[in-house]
């Protein structure tokens, strides 16, 4: 626990840098799913060139819509900043297509439309179900073990949850329903290790009664360092091979987990019980519970 | 101390055996080669369905719409029961088109959740969901009675509309005549303006709000579709009375027909027989208004206005147009139907074609196998023997997790559950944390050997130590899933039910049964080393 301050240092450099970015960029990359917009992505057989199609949808008069070349097969995504309700807008991008390149095969791979009213009801859910996660995490460590372990628990959670969302905006993935499905299980996850060492810091205060609170600690989170590193990387082994191998879909969802799971271990065992220990302030004896 | 392990290796041997029974129809249908499927009884093949886990729209591929139900415009009493006449509609609609299963579901105070899975035809979907398909019978203005309508919407939009136009382009523009300055013709009740006039002429009507201040009993209409004069294409507007005759409801039964229009033979088109009571009215009207057209309107929009020669007591009428073989399908049965209540709007729509959902069933398969792999490497090489008790664990939690979705949903009288992509990332992620409870145990015995307890002890220790560990985290990882389930739409939900039955199957196997089986071994003799 000495070495506490130098896991404060990193911790808050590293909120400055991802919650700085976060406000300079005005929020997370919000996806289609909490803005407004209609998204589509095609794939064309033979496989044609960006320019092509971008100038087959000009030709067409489809102009509002932004073309991004996907994955490895040749497939594109096109992007609408407003949901487009009437009509199918993948019949009028394959029509284009089909106008300027005949013979190339068009097929629908998704389309996703949600209306402003949606995208709007969504980050109010979203940011209530972080919160509800939180809460209910937070009253249950309470109830199990000492309540300022579980302030300090909680607040760690929401430093790994901060640091992931920022970090997936840096490298400018867009937050969507997965990557919010990827934050929750993180939360849920991530509080796994930080109970392990709150076990062992509550079993050893009965032993160690005459010891100070940050001996306790020290020990506890040592004597558990190795489990707490096994089970993270048990776990990062799956996520990783859903994010190498998983499909476009899932990827974000994985790198998302990745990242969480991996600062998720750091803090459990470094943030943590040190925020519990500074929280009790020196001196103080083993976890009362 | 080991008293009731054969109760409890009983209770195991039962559980089993009933998510096997679970199971096995879902290992049959998807094992099953195309060729077989289609051999299969139908009746049979329902019953395996009916029992099998199901795939989510995102893995087999389909659409999921929310639609709102617009309800301005509707009278108090239509507020009340617009959304479930809506959903009886669209019920009625989706059923005989051919679309597979379709779930249609009622979503708070005034959405509608539709569920079109394997669908390839969107535009289609969409089109038969949305058309209002209200349709009326509405008497034709004779063309005495057009020309004085005409003459005053001309003054009524003179006045309001600032008639600066182009008159370069359109030398023929009357500012006093705005309308009348620029048809070409009429003919009997429809006025026909070419195809560069005819927008202006509905931007001015709509921007002076013409259609509802003309007189009580008229009101203006479009033709549905690009019309000819002299071989200019163009539309016709038409006066019509405002009261319709019939509507859609008093059609009885509607069908596709070839040849209705002499001057397009083969043209598809839908005659309708009207019920007894829309055919006495039918025979009342066309007797009283021969001479006149009688038009028939879709939506708003005039599909086509006949003359009335004789009265028709037969109570047979059709509609005409361009339409292709399966617009005129679906317009039949739209018609048969019913019109909608309230216009009805896309609030969100997923659709996820064929091809990606094939892409993310194959990739999700190979990341969970390697992944799995893995984790059974290194469980191998960490914990030796206890690595492999740990890994049969887990395919009993994979195992059980399968059983419980389908088994569960099933329990509750909903059918068997869905599997969907965030439901795979589910068991993926679940075959990581299931190894987790016993590498915290495994840990737990290890350190108790250390400090030089017996093997049976250590055991023993380790289990009970560890035990409440696990339990906490997995009650916290529930809790936020539970979070996930309350929040999420449709795949979110998936993954939130797949983690969380996970975590209970995990509960038992890495806990309940491995213990059972340290048991088992140790109750028969003497260890002197464990291999951990």
């Amino acid at each position: 626990m000495g070495a506490r301050k130098y896991a404060y240092a990193f911790s808050v450099i590293l909120l400055v840098a991802t919650v700085g970015n976060l406000v300079v960029q005005r929020g997370p990359k919000l996806g289609v799913d909490f803005t407004e917009g209609t998204v589509i992505e095609v794939r064309l057989t033979p496989r044609e060139p960006a320019d092509k199609v971008r100038s087959a949808l000009d030709k067409a008069g489809i102009r509002q819509a932004e073309i991004q070349s996907v994955g490895a097969e040749g497939d594109y995504l096109f992007r609408f900043q407003q949901a487009i309700t009437k009509g199918d807008p993948f019949v009028s991008i394959k029509e284009a297509i089909q106008e300027e390149m005949p013979g190339t095969e068009v097929v629908l791979r998704r389309a996703e439309t949600v209306g402003a009213k949606i995208g709007k009801e969504l980050i109010g859910k979203a940011t209530w179900a972080v919160l509800f996660a939180l809460g209910g995490i937070l009253i249950y460590v309470g109830l199990r073990y000492e309540f300022i372990f579980a302030v300090g628990a909680v607040i760690s959670l929401f430093h790994d949850v901060i640091i992931t969302l920022g970090i997936m905006t840096l490298l400018g993935k867009e937050f969507t329903l997965t990557v919010l499905a990827a934050l929750l299980t993180i939360a849920g996850y991530s509080i796994n290790d930080t109970i392990v060492v709150f076990d062992r810091i509550r079993e050893q205060s009965r032993l160690l009664k005459r010891e100070s609170l940050k001996d306790v600690i020290d020990l506890s989170v040592n004597q558990t360092l190795s489990r707490t590193i096994l089970t993270s990387f048990t776990v990062i082994l799956t996520v990783l091979a859903l994010l190498v191998l998983g499909g476009e879909v899932i990827r974000d969802f994985a790198l998302c987990m990745l990242i969480g799971v991996g600062f998720g271990t750091y803090s459990s065992t470094y943030v943590a019980s040190a925020l519990a220990l500074d929280i009790h302030g020196p001196g103080s004896k083993g976890m009362r519970k | 101390m080991y008293k009731n392990l054969k109760w409890k290796a009983l209770l195991v041997a039962v559980i089993m055996v009933v998510s096997i029974v679970y199971l096995l129809p879902s290992l049959r249908i998807y094992s099953m080669s195309p060729q077989k499927k289609a051999s299969l009884p139908a009746d049979e093949m329902g019953r395996l369905r009916d029992k099998a886990l199901k795939l989510g729209l995102d893995l087999q591929g389909g659409m999921y719409l929310v639609l709102e139900v617009d309800k301005t415009g509707l009278k108090e009493n239509e507020i009340a029961d617009a959304v479930d006449r809506a959903m009886e509609i669209l019920r009625n609609r989706t059923d005989p088109s051919g679309l597979r299963e379709p779930i249609i579901q009622k979503q708070g105070e005034n959405r509608i959740v539709i569920q079109l899975p394997g669908l390839f035809d969107t535009e289609r979907a969409k089109a038969l969901i949305q058309q209002t398909a209200l349709l009326e019978f509405v008497v034709v203005s004779t063309p005495d009675e057009t020309k004085e309508l005409l003459d005053k919407l001309d003054a009524f939009i003179a006045q309001r509309v600032p008639a600066v136009r182009d008159t370069a382009q359109y030398p023929y523009f009357d500012p006093a005549k705005p309308i009348s300055s620029r048809m070409l013709t009429i003919e009997l009740g429809g006025v026909f303006f070419g195809e560069e006039d005819a927008p202006d002429v509905q931007k001015f009507i709509q921007e002076a709000g013409a259609d509802s201040l003309l007189p009580i009993d008229a009101r203006l209409a479009w033709s549905a579709e690009t019309e000819f004069f002299q071989e200019r294409p163009g539309q016709i507007l038409y006066f019509l009375k405002k009261k319709p005759e019939l509507t859609g409801a008093d059609v009885a039964t509607a069908r596709v027909a070839i040849g209705l229009d002499s001057e397009k033979p083969n043209a598809s088109g839908v005659t309708m027989n009207l019920t007894r009571a829309g055919s006495t009215i039918f025979s009342r009207v066309t007797g009283a208004n021969i001479g006149k057209q009688l038009a028939i309107v879709l939506d708003g929009r005039v599909r086509s206005a006949p003359v009335i020669k004789t009265k028709i007591p037969r109570g047979e009428a059709s509609i005409t147009g361009n339409f292709t073989d399966k617009q005129a399908t679906d317009l039949s049965i739209v018609l048969k139907a019913g019109a909608l209540p309230a216009p009805l709007s896309i609030m969100e729509e997923r659709t996820v074609g064929p091809s990606l959902g094939q892409d993310s069933i194959a990739k999700g398969m190979t990341a969970g196998l390697v992944g799995a792999l893995l984790v059974v490497a290194f469980m191998c090489i960490y914990y030796r023997l206890s690595g492999i008790l740990a890994i049969f664990a887990m395919v009993l939690n994979v195992w059980l997790l399968l059983a419980g979705l389908v088994a569960i949903p099933m329990a509750l009288g909903t059918g068997p559950g869905t599997l969907t992509l965030p439901g795979i990332a589910g068991i993926i992620l679940t075959i990581g944390m299931s190894v987790d409870a016993n590498v915290l145990i495994f840990e737990r015995i290890r350190e108790e050997l250390r400090t030089g307890k017996t093997v049976a002890r250590s055991i023993e220790y380790g289990y009970q130590r560890a035990f409440r560990t696990i339990l906490d985290s997995n009650v916290t990882t529930l809790i936020s899933s539970a979070v996930l389930y309350q929040f999420g739409t449709g795949p979110i939900k998936g993954f939130a039910v797949t983690l969380s039955i996970g975590l209970i199957a995990n509960m038992f196997t890495a806990v309940f049964v491995t213990k059972l089986i340290y048991d088992g071994i140790v109750s028969r003799r003497r260890l002197e080393s464990i291999s951990i």
